[in-house]
């Protein structure tokens, strides 16, 4: 594969495939991913995926036990021989999660707004955002924050010049061609267009995260009472 | 036996050397800001390195001990008083029952580091014993310490062969031991800060790399442990090109649309859009973490590898002051 090295500070490695959002970029960053992962690397602290990147956080003190050179250089042989390794075809577990969406206006506080704002009724919002099967590209941001891409062009909307002083968590939101859901309460400038009866992060669970970076999202519109219906059985 | 929390401080959390192994899930790492005063207060306690801490901010809570146990405290000097009686930092204290801990009054520094010997019966949560106030999870029921809080700590095998003290005994209820951690290596005395350059640091034209280096940026009151916003002169950058999100470490120091800079702290998220200009370096963190709001920060570019050696030398300090401890402690432990 092919990839620019280059250090993040001192105890750290990035690995940068591009500069856009695009699924095969993005692939090319999980089959690294999972390949490091696999190797479960003595010192590695930490792999982050992001949207056309990926980072490696290491301990420097353990590297240096096992390596004469420079914990960097060590970590830096250690990434060219990894992307020689990988191959890009789809190796992701890729789950496929559904998750129960209500668009009532009255969870999705911006609906109106962006009805307004993109020329475009609510109901075709609703029905855009939910006929897509989405990819998390990367968490971050929040415990939990998944990054989902992309929304249809004619629902891709800015996020708010103003930001919300506390989003609650379980809104879904939109920014500019991602999609994403609040796993807790948090400000926010996303334009949120309704709410997951789900729990998205809970903390004493042995999986805190409902989302993972790869899996593969679809939207289930429900009705308000649905929502509360199944908000109550968690 | 217990410690009691009977005034609430301004911001104090059990940290630890941080959290690790899920960053990928958007959780942050969380830790103690000063990994190396949190060390330094742990050694002098008996304690392993990286066993959790208090970490203080001023105003800070007030204690009561139920039992007798050795604390220590390293990091900024909130002058501590036991019983109303100063006590020393970077020295190990033995206190007696019914004992009250107070801070006085900031002289010096940000974040003060106080240990406890033992096991502190708190839960571990996703490997770590630092609060993560975004999760509300780890340390202290993922929260601040409050009034009336109480963290159980296991009984210590440690005893304290008293008769050999000698003259240094100073009360039937505090005990100083006579070990000092020489901290004044650790700390330079200057405000300047190293760093290593960003990925985007190309973005900023040959007279902003020079103002980069050469004015000064002043720690803004919006400063706390997930930032420093710093105040200075505004740096352009270019326009032309947008950035994607991308991992972000402790250190790293982005450019804000507004021209002005943050350096990312021990709560910062996981991942960040903003052009990384540069990053400080490992061993010069724990000197930023200690600077206050107001206070001028100069920054000064070194290369990858003089980073690493300067962190691994810092490291063997560190080891060569436990070495130290550890030595100079058993005449007064017996297990």
């Amino acid at each position: 594969m092919q990839a620019r090295v280059t250090p993040l500070g001192d105890n750290a490695i990035t690995i940068i495939f591009g500069n856009n959002i695009n699924e095969n970029i993005n692939q090319q960053v999980f089959s690294l991913f999972y390949h490091l992962q696999k190797q479960n690397i003595y010192g590695v602290n930490d792999i982050i995926p992001a949207y056309a990147s990926l980072t490696v956080v290491y301990d420097i003190l353990k590297i240096r036990e096992v390596s004469k050179a420079s914990a960097y250089s060590y970590m830096h042989d250690i990434i060219e021989q990894a992307l020689q390794e990988t191959n890009t075809e789809h190796q992701s577990p890729g789950r496929k999660i559904h998750v129960p969406v209500c668009y009532n206006v009255s969870l999705g506080t911006d609906l109106i707004n962006m009805s307004e704002q993109k020329q475009i009724g609510i109901e075709e919002i609703i029905q855009l955002h939910a006929n897509t099967i989405y990819r998390v590209y990367m968490l971050g941001f929040l415990p939990g924050f998944a990054y989902m891409g992309k929304v249809h062009d004619k629902i891709a909307t800015p996020r708010k010049t103003v930001p919300n002083k506390n989003v609650l968590a379980a809104s879904v939101g939109i920014a500019d061609s991602q999609t994403g859901i609040y796993p807790v309460n948090s400000p926010g400038g996303w334009n949120i267009i309704g709410a997951t009866p789900l729990q998205l992060f809970n903390a004493n669970s042995e999986q805190p995260c409902l989302f993972q970076p790869g899996d593969e999202v679809k939207f289930e519109p429900i009705s308000i009472e649905q929502f509360h219906e199944l908000k109550h059985q968690q | 036996m217990s410690v009691v929390i009977i005034k609430q401080g301004l911001l104090d959390t059990i940290q630890d050397a941080g959290r690790f192994g899920f960053q990928h899930l958007g959780i942050n790492t969380s830790g103690s800001m000063d990994l190396i005063a949190a060390s330094i207060a742990n050694m002098l306690a008996a304690n392993k390195r990286d066993a959790p801490v208090i970490e203080l901010h001023f105003p800070a809570s007030s204690f009561l001990f139920q039992q007798d146990c050795l604390i220590a405290l390293s990091g900024a000097d909130f002058n501590p008083v036991i019983n109303d009686e100063p006590i020393s930092m970077n020295t190990p204290v033995m206190i007696s029952k019914e004992a009250v801990l107070k801070f006085i009054q900031l002289s010096k520094g940000s974040r003060c580091y106080f240990a406890i010997h033992g096991e502190w019966e708190i839960d571990l949560w996703l490997n770590s014993y630092s609060t993560n106030l975004k999760a509300s999870a780890g340390g202290y029921t993922g929260r601040a310490l409050k009034k009336n809080d109480v963290i159980d700590v296991k009984k210590s095998k440690i005893k304290i062969l008293t008769e050999s003290f000698g003259p240094n005994l100073k009360s039937n209820v505090i005990l100083a031991l006579p070990i000092k951690a020489d901290i004044s290596n650790l700390y330079a005395e200057t405000n300047i800060i190293r760093c290593t350059t960003g990925n985007e640091y190309d973005w900023l034209s040959n007279d902003e790399k020079n103002k980069f280096q050469s004015s000064l940026f002043q720690i803004s009151l919006q400063s706390d442990r997930m930032g420093y916003r710093l105040q200075g002169e505004a740096l352009e950058g270019r326009k032309d090109q947008q950035l994607l999100s991308s991992a972000v470490t402790r250190g790293t120091i982005q450019l804000l649309p507004s021209g002005q800079l943050i350096i990312l702290m021990a709560d910062h998220q996981t991942t960040g859009g903003y052009p990384k200009i540069a990053h400080v370096i490992s061993s010069d963190f724990p000197k930023l973490a200690q600077m206050q709001p107001n206070e001028n920060v100069q920054f000064t570019l070194i290369t990858h590898a003089q980073a690493e050696e300067a962190f691994i030398q810092q490291q063997e300090y560190l080891q060569q002051l436990e070495d130290s401890i550890k030595l100079q402690s058993k005449q007064f432990f017996s297990e």
